[in-house]
């Protein structure tokens, strides 16, 4: 009995408040603007018929003729994949160097990375408004180091979104990289000089094939959140700044039309499903490597 | 510490030959499968009261699944487990008279040795006096009154294996299993511990089911040693009746060192075969009780210890034959000698070495003699 | 022993002043007397209690916090619950189906997680306030605690259940007085993590909060819009200031208590 309520509690609420409402989207997607109005006609009161002939997917279809959307995919994704690489870049050197720290270090170093994490992600990404304005931070110092004479314009470009997202998620970059550099045995690296590799070549031959699965954790934990990021382009990107994320809720708040949000939603979905179906093999690959 | 000898006991207490004795727990026809997985074939056995029973048999042999049958976190596939005469299937562990001490020792790390050893009698409700005075007693029995208040981890392995012995003994159960008791000491602190673990089951009167891999550990606590292999019992009998008398080539090599000499057996008078066992060699007079027809292949187990070793060609020996030594394992109060024989069979020979090192003269590469009585050794067939 | 090369000092240097820098600069920003963000102007601690007077502030923090203490106290007891019937509830119907529930909320943009909560609280007719809030800050923190309660029950010992049921516990008390307090630990930082992904949620609570329940992220997100303000910036000094002293004093603690667990080492040998 008390095994049936451990199991039914949790799961009843998740059924009711995620996959209830998940299929709400789904089921409004495929609706007119008119009857997407509460209680949402034709429900299933009509019957199962009525709900079928009340589906169509007219939504669908507009997304592809008003090519907003699909270059807000497009561009999504191009953004997402860029920071992603550049997050890598950034951070495998910040994970090697702390896997190479001496042991006293690494539980200081680790607490270092992760301290943001707990930090408002809001003002993290708010921090750099100030920094990359016009008159901001950056560019005074750049003029007042006579690098340059007319501030840049960074904020509002997509470049300010790269680096918000790289600096966002750059913990969940570093620390499935460090996890697996710090398993390293090192004499790996003194085996393969000692068989007459150079520093250079025994670090692409041995360390960076053995952190392999801690780079693709990493980039898909990077990659993933950054698809649908939201508050990153609204902050720091211009108008030009295309993302699903951000034109789902401007859609739906601005808008106000609610089938083509679920529809633009729908796709999102779609589209994150091949990477975290990637990513649920390489950990499980990972997790049976491990025994 | 160590009582005086475990055999003078054993002697004593024989319930298994007393066709009156009521056993505490019967295995009948009890069949235990995990998916296709058979671990437990069809296996029937009988613990009797008081006894320190010992399973003993190589890793994924069964042995673990029937102790966890008994303390009831496994279900019976077929067949029914008995205790003092009462089908257990029903029994959740939770109100069984049945205690575990565990291969882990399994000690709550979140509480004291005190409360450790009182976890199972709280559970009871006994008045808060009781629990204490049976705490306590526990305590004095393994010798940890001072540890009382230290957690688990603020004592050494030795002293975590007494808390998990005084916790499962602490409701006083009809019965104890023990899992791989020893498995987590060193050498030393183990052969100290089994002695007082004989002591403690002495003392208490309580019946022990020892689940071991472990042969020597097997043969110096146990009364009976049930061997096991693929989910069968292969042979029970006491430890002496393990080791002299084994019933099979799996129980002899399993259990010590064993030469085994395959032949064909020939009858030579009442229970005395001659074993021809190829080569041109002398066939070997070896006795058994179990009949065997001409020309039957056996198998003879005889123990190093049994073979003695000379120089000279002995006099008037049942079987002996000659051969070249090819090794000598030097262990300090024993010299097992390794004598290849012409057809190229090599035998152990064991002597004690009572004579100072620099005087054995036998070396390698001697021809040497090897003999042996016909009652030495048990004639196997299989 | 390792040495550091001058490449990853540099590295580290460099990294982790990507890091702290922009955290550094808005705390010593929020300490300028000037409105203008960018000039310096003095030190001046004026921000801070304007911002104290602000009751529209004090108001979206109340609610905040009722929020956070709500939602994750509510997803540490489902979210444990979860774990333990995924890690040691054998199999049942729908288990794939309720691990897919459990982890799917972890890589769910939030974008789309609000709108699906929206749409439900709509078409059942419930108000938007606080108790919405608290519901779908439930619904994906319990997910994070069972993710973290889980990988700890992957290696409990299970013979420490099997040994609390052979000395007379039922289930549920070996749960009580056994696992639980032995899991406490990971349970409290499930709790933790719930409490501040709660703090921290901003796009959700936007699609689920109602006008009288507004609150701190969605307050900031309305002034930072308007660009950079000093009083914003004295609220992240405040809350940076509040997590960095939170996550020193638990290093602390747990480096205190290996020293300890050391320590109990070395008496547990002597003792032998």
């Amino acid at each position: 009995m008390r095994r049936f309520a451990m199991i039914a509690v949790p799961y009843t609420w998740l059924v009711a408040l995620f996959l209830i409402p998940f299929l709400i989207v789904f089921k409004i997607s495929l609706s007119d603007a008119a009857l997407a109005i509460p209680p949402y006609a034709p429900t299933m009161k009509d019957g199962f018929t009525a709900l079928i002939q009340g589906l169509d997917f007219e939504n669908f279809v507009f997304l592809t003729t008003d090519d907003l959307y699909y270059k807000a995919y497009l561009s999504s994704l191009k953004i997402a994949l860029i920071s992603t690489v550049l997050t890598l870049l950034v951070g495998y050197p910040i994970a090697y160097s702390m896997a190479r720290a001496p042991e006293e270090w690494r539980a200081t170093l680790m607490m270092l990375v992760i301290l943001p994490f707990w930090t408002s992600f809001l003002i993290r990404v708010y921090a750099w408004i100030g920094i990359l304005s016009n008159e901001g931070l950056l560019n005074q110092l750049l003029m007042w180091l006579g690098v340059i004479s007319e501030p840049l314009t960074i904020l509002n470009t997509n470049i300010a979104v790269y680096i918000g997202i790289v600096y966002t998620y750059l913990p969940f970059m570093i620390l499935p990289i460090y996890a697996a550099l710090d398993r390293m045995d090192d004499s790996l690296i003194e085996a393969a000089e000692d068989l007459g590799c150079s520093r250079m070549s025994a670090f692409w031959l041995v360390t960076v094939p053995l952190s392999k699965n801690g780079i693709i954790a990493g980039c898909f934990l990077v990659f993933i959140p950054a698809l649908g990021e939201f508050v990153i382009p609204s902050l720091l990107g211009g108008s030009g700044t295309l993302m699903i994320g951000k034109v789902l809720f401007e859609e739906f708040f601005n808008n106000r039309d609610w089938p083509v949000a679920s529809a633009v939603a729908v796709i999102l979905l779609l589209i994150l499903i091949v990477p975290i179906v990637l990513f649920q093999r390489n950990q499980q690959k990972q997790a049976e490597a491990e025994g | 510490m160590a009582k005086p000898s475990p055999d003078t006991s054993i002697k004593e207490f024989s319930p298994w030959t007393d066709p009156d004795e009521k056993p505490l727990i019967r295995f009948k026809n009890v069949t235990k499968r995990f998916g296709d997985f058979v671990a437990i074939d069809d296996l029937t056995l009988d613990i009797y009261t008081r006894e320190f029973f010992a399973l003993l048999g190589p890793s994924g042999c069964g042995k673990t699944t029937m102790m966890r049958m008994l303390a009831g976190f496994e279900t019976v596939t077929e067949g029914t487990i008995e205790l003092a005469g009462q089908d257990i299937a029903a029994v959740p562990p939770n109100q069984r008279a049945v205690n575990m001490m565990f291969q882990s020792y399994a000690l709550f790390p979140h509480l004291s040795v005190y409360e450790n050893i009182a976890f199972g009698l709280r559970r009871d409700k006994l008045p808060k006096d009781k629990i204490d005075a049976r705490v306590t007693e526990m305590l004095k029995l393994v010798r940890l009154e001072k540890f009382a208040r230290r957690k688990p981890h603020q004592i050494s392995g030795g002293q975590r294996q007494r808390v998990a012995l005084a916790r499962s003994l602490a409701k006083g159960p009809k019965l104890l299993l023990l899992d791989e008791p020893l498995g987590a000491l060193d050498k030393k602190l183990r052969q100290d511990t089994q002695f007082e673990l004989m002591d403690i089951q002495e003392t208490t009167g309580t019946t022990f089911v020892i689940v071991t891999h472990d042969q020597e550990e097997a043969m110096t606590v146990a009364s009976r040693v049930a061997v096991m292999d693929e989910g069968r019992i292969i042979q029970v009998a006491t430890p002496g009746g393990i080791y002299e008398g084994p019933n099979s080539v799996y129980v002899a090599d399993f259990i010590g060192d064993v030469n085994i000499i395959t032949g064909k057996a020939k009858a030579a008078g009442p229970d005395k075969y001659f074993v021809d066992w190829g080569g041109n060699q002398a066939p070997i007079l070896a006795t058994s009780e179990r009949p065997f027809t001409d020309g039957q292949e056996c198998h003879l187990a005889i123990r190093p210890e049994k073979i003695s070793i000379t120089k000279e060609k002995p006099e008037e020996a049942e079987n002996a034959v000659q051969g070249k030594v090819l090794d000598i394992a030097y262990l300090g109060n024993l010299s097992t000698y390794h004598v290849e024989l012409p057809g190229g069979q090599i035998i152990k020979a064991q002597t004690a070495n009572t004579r100072r090192l620099s005087r054995r003269n036998i070396t390698w590469e001697d021809p040497v003699w090897i003999r042996w009585n016909a009652t030495a050794g048990v004639l196997l067939a299989e | 022993m390792k040495r550091l090369s001058p490449f990853n000092i540099t590295a580290l240097t460099l990294g982790f002043a990507f890091l702290y820098l922009p955290m550094i600069l808005l705390v010593i920003y929020s300490f300028n007397e000037s409105k203008l963000v960018t000039v310096w102007a003095g030190f001046s601690t004026k921000w801070y209690g304007e911002l104290l007077r602000d009751q529209a502030f004090l108001d979206a923090a109340v609610v905040t916090i009722k929020v956070a203490v709500l939602s994750s106290t509510l997803a540490t007891v489902l979210g444990t619950m979860a774990a333990y019937v995924l890690v040691n509830g054998g199999r049942f119907m729908g288990r794939t189906v309720f691990s897919g529930m459990i982890y799917a909320p972890l890589v769910m943009p939030e974008v789309i997680t609000g709108l699906s909560l929206l749409l439900l609280f709509i078409g059942i007719g419930l108000d938007r306030g606080v108790l919405t809030i608290v519901l779908a800050h439930t619904t994906f923190a319990m997910c994070y605690v069972s993710v973290v309660v889980s990988s700890r029950l992957v290696s409990f010992d299970r013979s420490l259940e099997e040994a609390a049921l052979d000395l007379g516990c039922n289930r549920f008390d070996a749960f009580r007085l056994v696992t639980l307090p032995i899991i406490a630990p990971a349970v409290i930082s499930g709790w933790l993590l719930a409490f501040t992904l709660s703090l921290d949620d901003l796009v959700i609570a936007s699609f689920v909060s109602g006008p009288s329940s507004t609150t701190l992220p969605i307050k900031i997100w309305s002034s930072v819009r308007l660009g950079v303000s000093p009083e914003i910036n004295a609220l992240s000094t405040m809350m940076i200031g509040i997590v960095t002293i939170g996550v020193i004093s638990a290093s602390l603690i747990s480096k205190r208590n290996s020293v300890r667990a050391q320590k109990d080492a070395q008496a547990a040998e002597r003792s032998a």
